[in-house]
């Protein structure tokens, strides 16, 4: 029977890395593009590292930064231009 | 822009059909949806913001010639931010900026400050801790710095992260845009936060020292 156990092991697998693959992989468990063991190999990661926990944060500061950019506009006489092309365009 | 006030513009075909008819309020309603986030594109590619500008009115002008072509083998969307992409590249390419192109082709950041792994790829010197953006100036001034970096990115660093990030387009529509694999998206993507990161790191480093 022992031999079964290496396969029941290997079914719960989770991926190790070390701290200078896992901020290598940030962006793809953002994602969810990793394959199991390495999504939970992350998250087992994270959960120990206090390190990489505050990279995590940090990364994830600045995309909330970048997202709070603020917004931009066409200037108005850009704007009245590219109507006047349409309506003309139209024969209006 | 009255139609749509929910920022949702009608499936494609209606929105083809209307601008084929003339319908100046479904123009208006694309110009104020997608403007500002092309205007955001382009700038990754041309130097000036009145280059950016005109990037987006030449593109709107080859939108309005060459709807009645348009044969929906993509979104709308897409084959409007084609003509922008391309129409940016030939410009930026005209301007060449002060730097040779290859100097903007190399996507290779430099690992930023703080982060090292000396020891076997574990932590050498871990970044210091961010204070909570509480105050209104720190915001703005965050703000300020991160449109600065992101100014400092290699073009196809830029682009991605400009989409994905700052316009928050899935990651589907960059691919189909720009015609690059998911894969390659994500590189850049993860350059791109990684190098934004850095210079926020680097920036909340001195105010840390400034205060003590
Ligand atoms: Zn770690």
């Amino acid at each position: 029977m022992k031999r079964f156990i290496p396969e029941t092991r290997a079914v719960n697998v989770v991926k190790r890395f070390t701290c200078d693959e896992l901020v290598e992989l940030l962006t793809a468990y953002l994602e969810d593009v990793l394959d199991r063991p390495s999504h939970d190999g992350v998250r087992a990661h994270l959960s120990c590292c206090e390190h990489c926990e505050r990279y995590f944060e940090q990364f994830r500061a600045t995309i909330r930064v970048l997202g709070d950019q603020p917004p931009e506009k066409l200037p108005a006489g850009v704007r009245d231009r590219l109507m006047s092309a349409f309506r003309e365009r139209h024969g209006g | 822009m009255g139609a749509f006030a929910g920022g949702r513009l009608p499936p494609d075909d209606v929105v083809v059909t209307a601008l084929r008819a003339g319908d100046e309020t479904m123009f208006a309603a694309l110009l104020d949806t997608w403007s500002r986030g092309m205007l955001r594109v382009a700038r990754s590619y041309v130097s000036t913001d009145p280059s950016a500008e005109e990037v987006v009115q030449d593109t709107w002008l080859a939108v309005i010639d060459g709807i009645d072509g348009f044969e929906g083998r993509s979104s709308i969307k897409t084959w409007v931010y084609r003509i922008l992409v391309n129409t940016a590249k030939k410009r930026g390419m005209r301007e060449s900026r002060t730097l040779p192109w290859s100097a903007f082709e190399a996507d290779g950041v430099p690992f930023p400050d703080g982060v090292s792994f000396p020891d076997g790829g574990r932590w050498g010197e871990p970044g210091a801790a961010w204070p909570s953006p509480e105050g209104e100036a720190l915001a703005a001034e965050v703000r300020a710095l991160t449109a600065e970096a992101l100014g400092r990115l290699p073009p196809r660093q830029r682009v991605v992260i400009t989409m994905r990030d700052v316009e928050g387009y899935s990651s589907d529509e960059v691919c189909e845009i720009l015609e690059i694999s998911a894969a390659n998206q994500r590189v850049l993507l993860h350059r791109a936060r990684t190098a934004v990161r850095g210079w926020l790191a680097d920036y909340y480093g001195s105010v840390k020292q400034a205060e003590q």
